[in-house]
């Protein structure tokens, strides 16, 4: 089962299981981690369940989506690396994925 | 004060559960007026998720938020509600037992005999962007919406956002204020292409400016903005001058005048009785999302089961002298007949 661990804008890292085919938002309220809303429920219409995905995984996590880019106008502090969770589909190559959560979902 | 509209219930919110109570109420001869913030029915199911396939539906596999929507309002026909969309309810006074005055922001005024509160995650409100301080600055020199567009004449403003408010307003304002400047996170937009071509030309005519970037701080004080300091994706943070601050950051969900209606609350949902989803306030009840009870699931079934027990209560204040024969639809010629199948 591919792990992912999501670090908090304040430095502290939790890392759950992840089930394949589950996306990193769902993975997160699953496991209740923090700093993660998903106010929409995972429709791609809300951008609270922003996340930065870590440098090394960026190019295997892929970038947004022209919807999502568009929901990102509407989050914190959006940077390259900024993805909205709901859109991230867990895989098995994606077993020790790292995202950090923004200081605030918009 | 307009003439009010006389109603034997009002539904606050046209989503899902709004619809079908229409239906339960209307099997027990109860005649329904619904108000709606959106400029259409639906709901949720039609503002956030339209396209978005729902399988939780009894007897429906598969269907999108707009089927689903379109489906109930067929089966609502025959009931004739009226709907009034695109207005707020912001005041609710208990004027009778029960009557309620119930009046929006568009000065309407409803006696309603029963009110149904279904208004899901609450009220679609302008988004407050994340800006820091912001708060301070709301109402004096930070607006979410334009309603008279003579306010912003001479003003040096600045708009921010990506989507079509943003850049309709840029539009109309270039003319009359003294300065505008829209910012935007990136040099893509969600707005309609036309009106970003538009706004383009402006911008290579000088007359008006177009900055990439966001907003991390602003200045000012006593609730005057005097400047905004943004961050581009690369480079420096920067600083625009400006008096006015218009942001267009999209709609979210806010419980909004409710709280103002002496209901009791747990936090942003309205506790209600699971007999009859009835609030504390006898004749005011409260149906789907909105509600919370022991055990309560945010489902939309959850909200169709609420809204025909709602109806049995409901029909108690309407026609208290009536005596509710249980019927069922398949069998009953009077309910056929109210249909329109008989």
């Amino acid at each position: 089962m591919p792990k992912i661990t999501y670090t908090d804008a304040a430095g502290e890292s939790r890392t759950v299981d992840a089930e394949v085919g589950a996306t990193v938002m769902e993975t997160a309220i699953k496991n209740d981690v923090p700093g993660i809303e998903a106010e929409c429920g995972g429709a791609c219409a809300c951008a609270t369940c922003h996340v930065y995905v870590d440098d090394a995984w960026r190019e295997k996590v892929g970038d947004a989506a022209a919807m999502e880019q568009d929901m990102l106008d509407f989050a914190f502090d959006v940077r390259p690396s900024s993805r909205l969770s709901c859109q991230i589909t867990v895989r098995d190559d994606l077993d020790g994925l790292v995202v950090t959560t923004p200081a605030r979902q918009a | 004060m307009a003439e009010p509209i006389k109603t034997d219930v009002l539904i606050i919110g046209a989503g899902p559960c709004g619809l079908f109570a229409v239906f339960e109420l209307g099997l027990l001869d109860m005649k329904t007026h619904l108000v709606d913030i959106l400029d259409k029915v639906g709901g949720q199911c039609s503002e956030l998720y339209p396209e978005k396939p729902i399988y939780d539906i009894p007897a429906l596999p598969i269907v999108t938020g707009q089927g689903l929507t379109d489906a109930l309002m067929t089966q609502i026909k025959p009931f004739n509600p009226q709907f009034h969309l695109g207005e707020m309810i912001e005041s609710l006074e208990k004027i009778g037992d029960p009557l309620f005055r119930v009046t929006t922001d568009q000065g309407k005024v409803f006696e309603a005999k029963v009110v149904v509160i279904a208004a899901g995650g609450g009220s679609f409100q302008p988004k407050r962007p994340p800006m820091p301080g912001i708060e301070a600055y709301e109402g004096t020199s930070v607006f979410y919406a334009v309603r008279k567009m003579e306010q912003f004449r001479d003003k040096n403003l600045l708009i921010v956002g990506g989507g079509d408010s943003a850049l309709d307003w840029t539009l109309n304002l270039a003319p009359i204020a003294r300065r505008v400047t829209l910012m935007h996170r990136r040099n893509e937009f969600r707005a309609a292409p036309d009106s970003v071509n538009k706004m383009r030309a402006l911008v290579a005519d000088g007359k008006m400016d177009l900055a990439l970037g966001q907003v991390t701080a602003l200045e000012g004080e006593g609730g005057q903005i005097t400047a905004a300091i943004a961050k581009p994706d690369k480079g420096d943070p920067f600083k625009i001058e400006c008096d006015t601050l218009l942001p267009f950051f999209g709609l979210t969900m806010k419980l909004g005048p409710v709280a103002n209606w002496g209901l009791n609350l747990e936090g942003e949902v309205i506790p209600v009785n699971t007999e009859s989803f009835e609030t504390n306030v006898p004749g005011i009840f409260a149906i789907g999302d909105i509600n919370t009870y022991p055990g309560k699931l945010k489902l939309i079934l959850s909200g169709f089961h609420e809204a025909a027990l709602m109806s049995q209560k409901a029909s108690k204040y309407v026609n208290p002298d009536k005596r509710i024969i249980f019927q069922y639809t398949t069998s009953s010629s009077s309910l056929q007949k109210k249909l329109g199948v008989a």
